[in-house]
């Protein structure tokens, strides 16, 4: 029991938690900026696999790894265009068409990975981000190597959340993107177009997504290989939720979420015994459990999932 | 004096439907003009088209002298016209002041500017004498502030013209009248009117000129000082169509009998202690504005909602905790306020909507399978006996006209032999013959010794219609007066919440 | 441009969309074949012979489709009420492994052993899925991301089963579950082939959920609440008892497939014995536009492709992974058909 507290103690845990939520945040907040426009988008495993694939098949071709990032955004914002095209002007079934997306994504990205790269014994690798060390700030004492010596996209990651909850709580273009995921009838007779502002909304959270996927093939491991995402798209869209569609509690939920998914992997060295499967079950038991406990209060966006069709009220 | 509004040769057509059919029609600076038609004459259609939600086949749109763009609700707005929409574009979850902001900033303006916002907002509420509070969420406003914030809106986008769709739907009669004062006000500040109705005093009251549509055509024009109600009548109708006469007779004994029920949903109190009877071959009218508890009351008699506390007994049964399945069981037939969303499902077929209330009775099941050869006798027979037209029973339900779908629902209610009926708001949204049918068709009930209870907003259809009238108040019921007793006037002030007997509701 | 509703849905053009929807994403692949350098009518040439050229390839393809068409079912019923069913593929397992589990020692004889193995799949897959549906009509949980989190759970329980309590001693190299008992499997359906008579047990299944569903009273009941809620519960239809009867008749469908499947064809269970069955009967289900006789001819689809492009990419060496793009191709595409279906574009 003792070695199990002993984990907390360590600062490489609470670092890890930070490198496990980076995805996380990104999927997260993509999938947040889609649903408060209005638009479920289920296809967020596959974008993720996407961007996973094409992000490191950019850098092993020899781009940057920021432009390996790049890439995988464009990738994962065409996808998004297509779930958009599909369910936003067509009114399609948003959640038959975000399945179909996760589908594609996933089976091309995997079809252009065989098609491009040569598999060998092992599958190739790159050279991943670093973790960076920030001037001064490294040094601090316990906080240091948990906030200040991660690798970029984490910054990015934490960036984003305070650019996404500043973009939508204070800027005409956040007001617009609310309002047209509680009522687009209310944009059109402001003289805005709800149907452009839906389809922007899920291509940048398309994109956001893809570069959450990246993050597993550019930095937390470095090479790729079929079924990585492992159902992180999901637990996002649970994350939603649990969030209440607000970019703040969407990273308290990424952490506490990467908590235990960081705590389950160092609690299997402790513990004897017990069936290193229900270790790694625990992540998505958890995601229902805290589905269950939102689910009565949830504030969803009113329009959320109703397509918007001209004329019709 | 100047033309505000040009609208000139408009032409709109959904599929088979001429909506809008060669409409000119024009608008001068500073006039209330009414734009007066029943039910589907094409007037929403026209304002829309005039607000750019929709674009017209034909013709052409002109304010200020400037033709509009088609199809452009930016470029109205830009032009100095603004609309308060029947069914308001608000979003509940969000404050007024951003309902109110939305699409007054461009969209990559990197800083919202709400102080100033703020304070326009405040000095237009003011000047106008419309208070609001800017920072509360629209869903906790009553549906008076709920308008006011719908008007403000228009206002400040600098609105010049100002459209009002049916703007005295959801409001009580001082309320109402309150807000026609607000608009004559308007006009004094440089404003220009319309407003939808399709209530003739209102018209006659408010307005200096009245436009009628009807079938989509523009038919006449009068200045309002040189016309009046019968006149308007007819000319919205076009031919004299008889409502049936209710004729007196003796009611029998207590069917249903509702006894101090009280309903609440989330916290707030929808039915506050009501009480009320209805008799063998009565019908009693509830009468009152829209979202003053007629939705509970018609869940209430539906079995969707159940008492918190007091008593429902239908034929000495009690049934206040009984569901929808229940309550038909119990001989209970319902109308529901909303035949789209409640009382058709549009994709199935004429025979299946008239059975599906029915499905688990020997009539029409055995053995659990559908008897599908009975539900389509049963079907055809409702089609003759209720003169549904331009439908066999395959038929997808979904097009058939309101009217005859209506019919249908009245039907596979009324065939059935009920004791009691609950007819809720059973014209909305129909036009003259098929309002005249459905009239027909519930005194027919009543003549058969049916015990109804009818829920109108219209109060010309239940003063025709009942023998015993009760309004409805914040949840609250008054006691009931009987039909000789109700002129317009005391039951406008009864649905204000002016009883003479105990304290006021208001 | 606009979408105007129709007011009646052309038969010709029922029939016409999957067609279409398949046509178009057939040509779609074939950019990606010839990315691969290869010629698209070669490829599709190869993958036709692959899975039809003889007699071998066909026994090969129809068992294939035979979970499919279960699981089609399952998917097809349960998006008929909007119930998003995405578990198929943990039902699956959990009806093939308690089939295994139950089946190892059962001491009955064949013809009582089979249908109640069946029996025993069917409970675990309805159970698996009517947690999910109570946690909707319960607490609003929506049920796609639970069924689909279910799914991660299952295959991680399977493996945790089949390497511990129903671990195969004799099973070489890769882990799996103990088998059914030899009379339980099922017999041939042409000899000398993996094919066996499950695929006329799917096809009997097929019929019955038609006559289900168009005839009986829960049918016509399902179909109401699918289509407007509202109006279904005034009429006073129960939603929660036919969202839950729906549930269990779906899961149970989709738990049939893994119980067909490990008496037909695997005898024992692991963790790679589903080639993503579950999300490949949704895309059967759409191909067939929901309807019980169009699962069964999109499963002989679906099963093609994946049969015919493994042998395309021996012969071509394109890769396999064509065959799932093609069938999620196949989703994107008829679910458009289908639009066209309903509305037709106006000016």
């Amino acid at each position: 029991m003792s070695d199990a507290i002993d984990l907390l103690l360590n600062t490489s845990l609470w670092a890890a938690v930070l490198r496990i939520a980076t995805p996380l945040i990104f999927g997260v907040l993509g999938a947040l900026l889609c649903e408060r426009s209005g638009v479920l988008n289920l296809g967020i495993e596959g974008i993720m696999t996407m961007g996973a694939m094409s992000g490191w098949l950019a850098v092993y071709m020899g781009a940057p790894l920021l432009v390996g990032l790049l890439v995988a955004a464009l990738c994962g914002a065409l996808m998004g265009l297509l779930h958009a095209a599909l369910t936003v002007p067509l009114g399609l079934s948003q959640h038959v068409s975000g399945l179909g997306i996760t589908l594609f994504a996933s089976a091309l990205a995997y079809y252009l990975y065989r098609l491009l790269v040569v598999v060998g014994e092992t599958p190739p690798t790159i050279e991943a981000f670093q973790p960076l060390d920030l001037p001064i700030l490294s040094d601090l004492p316990v906080i240091g190597p948990i906030l200040f010596s991660q690798s970029v996209p984490t910054y990015l990651a934490l960036l984003s959340v305070a650019v996404m909850a500043y973009v939508l709580a204070r800027t005409p273009l956040g007001l617009a993107i609310r309002m047209t995921g509680e009522n687009p009838h209310a944009v059109e007779a402001q003289g805005l177009n709800p149907i452009r502002i839906r389809i922007g909304a899920v291509v940048a959270g398309s994109a956001l997504m893809a570069v959450g996927g990246a993050f597993l093939t550019t930095a937390a491991f470095n090479s790729f290989f079929p079924g990585m995402v492992q159902g992180r798209g999901w637990i996002c869209i649970a994350l939603v939720v649990f969030a209440s569609w607000r970019p703040g509690k969407a990273l308290i939920g990424a952490l506490l979420f990467a908590f235990f998914d960081a705590y389950q992997l160092r609690l299997q060295t402790v513990v004897e015994g017990v069936p290193y499967q229900l270790f790694l079950m625990a992540p998505y038991v958890l995601s229902i459990v805290a589905l269950i406990l939102v689910a009565r209060r949830a504030e969803v966006p009113a329009a959320l999932m109703t397509p918007y069709r001209r004329g019709e009220r | 004096m100047t033309k505000v509004l040009e609208l000139h040769g408009i032409t709109k057509r959904f599929g088979a439907l001429t909506a809008n059919d060669d409409v000119t029609l024009t608008l001068d600076q500073g006039e209330i003009l009414a734009l007066l038609g029943e039910n589907g004459a094409g007037k929403t259609t026209l304002m829309n088209i005039l607000f750019g939600h929709y674009a017209a086949d034909e013709g052409t749109v002109r304010v200020f002298g400037q033709e509009l763009p088609p199809g452009l609700p930016r470029a109205a707005i830009g032009a100095g016209v603004g609309m308060v929409h029947q069914h308001f574009t608000l979003a509940g979850n969000l404050t007024v002041l951003e309902n109110v902001m939305l699409g007054s900033e461009p969209l990559t303006r990197v800083k919202s500017a709400r102080g100033e916002a703020r304070k326009k907002l405040m000095d237009i509420a003011e000047r106008f004498g419309l208070p609001v509070k800017p920072e509360a969420k629209v869903s906790s406003l009553s549906v008076g502030e709920r308008q006011r914030v719908e008007i403000l809106k228009a206002l400040y986008r600098d609105a010049r013209v100002l459209i009002l769709d049916e703007p005295t739907a959801v409001l009580a009669r001082p309320e109402a009248q309150k807000l026609f004062e607000t608009l004559r006000d308007m006009t004094k500040e440089g404003l220009s009117l319309i407003f939808i109705s399709h209530k003739l005093h209102e018209v006659m009251a408010a307005s200096d000129r009245v436009a009628v549509l009807r079938g989509g055509k523009m038919v006449a024009e009068r200045k309002t000082a040189q016309t009046n109600a019968g006149e308007l009548a007819e000319l919205m109708v076009g031919r004299k169509v008889e409502r049936p006469v209710r004729h007196d007779h003796q009611i029998g004994a207590p069917v249903l009998v509702a006894d101090k029920v009280r309903i609440e949903d989330g916290g707030q109190t929808q039915l506050d202690d009501v009480s009320f009877t209805v008799h063998t071959g009565e019908i009693l009218g509830i009468v009152g504005v829209s979202g003053n508890g007629q939705a509970a009351l018609g869940a209430l008699l539906s079995g969707l909602a159940h008492p918190a506390s007091g008593a429902l007994t239908l034929a000495d049964q009690d049934v206040g905790h009984l569901g929808p399945r229940g309550m038909i069981r119990a001989g209970a037939g319902r109308v529901p306020e909303d035949r789209h969303a409640e009382g058709v499902v549009g994709e199935l077929s004429l025979w299946e909507n008239a059975v599906l209330e029915r499905l688990r009775t020997p009539e029409f099941s055995r053995r659990g399978f559908v008897r599908q050869g009975a539900a389509r006798a049963y079907t055809n027979d409702l089609i003759k006996r209720f003169d549904i037209r331009g439908a066999a029973p395959d038929t997808r339900i979904r097009l058939l006209s309101g009217g005859n779908m209506q019919k249908l629902i009245l039907g596979r209610v009324l065939s059935n032999g009920p004791r009691f009926v609950l007819a809720n708001q059973p014209t909305r949204g129909l036009d003259e013959g098929a309002i005249a049918a459905v009239h027909a068709e519930l005194l027919a009930a009543r003549a058969e010794g049916a015990a109804i209870l009818l829920i109108s907003e219209e109060l010309e259809e239940a003063v025709a219609l009942s023998d015993r009238i009760q309004a409805i108040v914040k949840g609250r019921l008054s006691d009931p007066i009987s039909a000789d007793e109700a002129d317009p006037q005391r039951l406008g002030l009864m649905m204000a919440g002016v009883w003479t007997e105990d304290e006021n509701a208001a | 441009m606009r979408l105007e509703r129709r007011s009646n849905v052309p038969l010709h053009l029922v029939i016409l969309a999957p067609l279409a929807a398949v046509f178009t994403a057939l040509l779609l692949a074939s950019g990606l074949i010839a990315a691969a350098g290869v010629n698209p009518l070669t490829a599709y040439g190869e993958m036709l012979r692959g899975a039809l050229g003889s007699r071998l390839s066909i026994t090969e393809m129809l068992t294939r489709a035979t979970p499919l068409i279960f699981t089609g079912l399952a998917a097809a019923v349960a998006f008929r009420a909007r119930l998003w069913n995405i578990g198929g593929e943990g039902q699956f397992f959990v009806g093939a492994l308690v089939t295994a589990w139950i089946g190892h020692s059962l001491g009955v004889p064949g013809w009582i052993g089979i249908p109640l193995l069946m029996l025993a799949g069917m409970a675990a897959g309805a159970a698996l899925l009517a947690g999910p549906a109570f946690l909707r009509l319960r607490f609003g949980v929506d049920e796609v991301v639970t069924t689909l989190l279910l799914n991660f759970i299952v295959i991680l329980f399977v493996g945790l089963m089949i390497e511990g309590p129903l671990r195969d001693p004799l099973a070489f190299g890769w882990p799996s579950s103990v088998p059914v008992d030899g009379n339980y499997r099922l017999p041939d359906l042409v000899p000398r082939s993996r094919l066996h008579i499950g695929l006329l047990f799917a096809i009997a299944a097929a019929g019955a959920v038609w006559l289900v569903l168009a005839r009986t009273v829960f049918g016509a009941e399902t179909r109401a609440a699918g289509l407007n809620a509202s109006a279904a519960e005034f009429a006073g239809i129960s939603l929660p008892k036919t969202i839950m009867g729906v549930a269990l008749l779906s899961g149970a469908l989709a738990g049939l497939a893994g119980s067909v499947e490990v008496m037909g064809v695997t005898a024992g269970v692991t963790t790679t014995m589903s080639p993503g069955f579950g999300y490949a009967g949704i895309v059967v289900a759409m191909l067939a536009a929901l309807h019980p006789a169009g699962v069964v001819a999109a499963a002989v689809f679906v099963a093609t492709v994946f049969v015919g492009a493994d042998a395309m990419s021996r012969a071509t060496g394109v890769p396999s992974f064509i065959a799932d793009v093609i069938v999620a191709l196949c989703l994107l595409t008829m679910i458009v058909a289908l639009l066209f279906t309903t509305y037709r574009v106006r000016r």
